[in-house]
């Protein structure tokens, strides 16, 4: 009687319910660490090996995720179609297989993985207008990761 | 407040469809999910718990417990199981991962003896997932 029950309360779906999906994309990409603001001695010390002129590549995993309530006639936040169609475009089409110093927004700004992860909030921010943007979460390598959520909360 | 996740894997299949929608309609929303046939994935199942410390046990949760309540309740109705047709919750609702998330809190919830269920999280692949907080 119990499993009857438990299944019977649980076959009811409020759809007013909020979720969370975030989905994670992968691009390759090179860049230096280096401040014209700082001397030669200051950049080194600052950025180490990350400084080296020639720069050096990353293989940079994207996390982006969004948030809405579930739509009841498509159980979903939003179309993944929609999601990573504009990720291609607007995200990994700028930035997959680039040296990320020669981009514009890159020409002032450092590129650390910090300032990508901005640029990237507000890239999705602006545009993608098929649900609420968390956070996006960069992995630089397997050991480092940044995340930004604009003003709200990681 | 300490949280306590623990993980589960179970293997399922489903199909995305609407029979409100067109057989064009559901085509052109869900495109190959759309298989009648449907196709699988090996979902990871995520369960975060919240709770004191119990000063005797030192525990959160009795893990246990949590496990065996993760079994009862989620595996054994989702492992190895067609979604659509064989779990009660997606007779009327399209198994998405947001679907099943929700469904496995309100499987979850009730169920919990000290701890309190804090996050539901299921991975669809390793490049996909839905966390559910309950209801705001």
């Amino acid at each position: 009687m119990g499993v009857e029950s438990t299944i019977k309360k649980s076959t009811v779906i409020n759809f007013s319910m909020k979720a969370h999906l975030s989905r994670r994309y992968l691009f390759s990409a090179s860049h230096r660490l280096h401040s014209d603001a700082m001397s030669e001695a200051e950049n080194q010390s600052t950025y180490g090996k990350c400084n080296n002129p020639y720069g050096h590549g990353h293989n940079y995993t994207l996390q982006v995720t969004v948030s809405g309530l579930v739509d009841r006639q498509t159980g979903m936040v939003c179309n993944l179609v929609d999601l990573d169609g504009f990720i291609e475009r607007e995200v990994l089409a700028r930035y997959d297989h680039q040296n990320l110093n020669t981009l514009q927004e890159f020409v002032r700004e450092v590129p650390t993985t910090e300032n990508l992860c901005i640029q990237i909030y507000e890239i999705v921010q602006r545009g993608f207008h098929h649900a609420h943007l968390e956070r996006v979460r960069i992995e630089e390598t397997m050991l480092n990761a940044f995340e930004y959520a604009g003003e709200g909360r990681v | 407040m300490l949280y306590l996740t623990r993980k589960a894997e179970f293997a399922a299949s489903h199909y995305y469809h609407n029979p409100a929608f067109s057989p064009e309609e559901n085509l052109r929303l869900f495109g190959k999910c759309n298989n009648p046939n449907g196709h699988g994935h090996n979902y990871m199942l995520e369960v975060t718990v919240k709770g004191e410390v119990d000063p005797r046990s030192g525990f959160v949760v009795d893990l246990r417990q949590l496990k065996d309540v993760m079994h009862r309740e989620v595996l054994d109705a989702m492992d190895h199981r067609f979604l659509n047709k064989e779990v009660p919750e997606f007779a009327e609702q399209i198994p998405t991962t947001e679907n099943i998330a929700i469904a496995i809190w309100q499987r979850l919830e009730s169920k919990l003896d000290r701890a309190k269920l804090h996050r539901v999280r299921v991975y669809e692949t390793p490049d996909l997932f839905v966390d559910f907080y309950g209801e705001e």
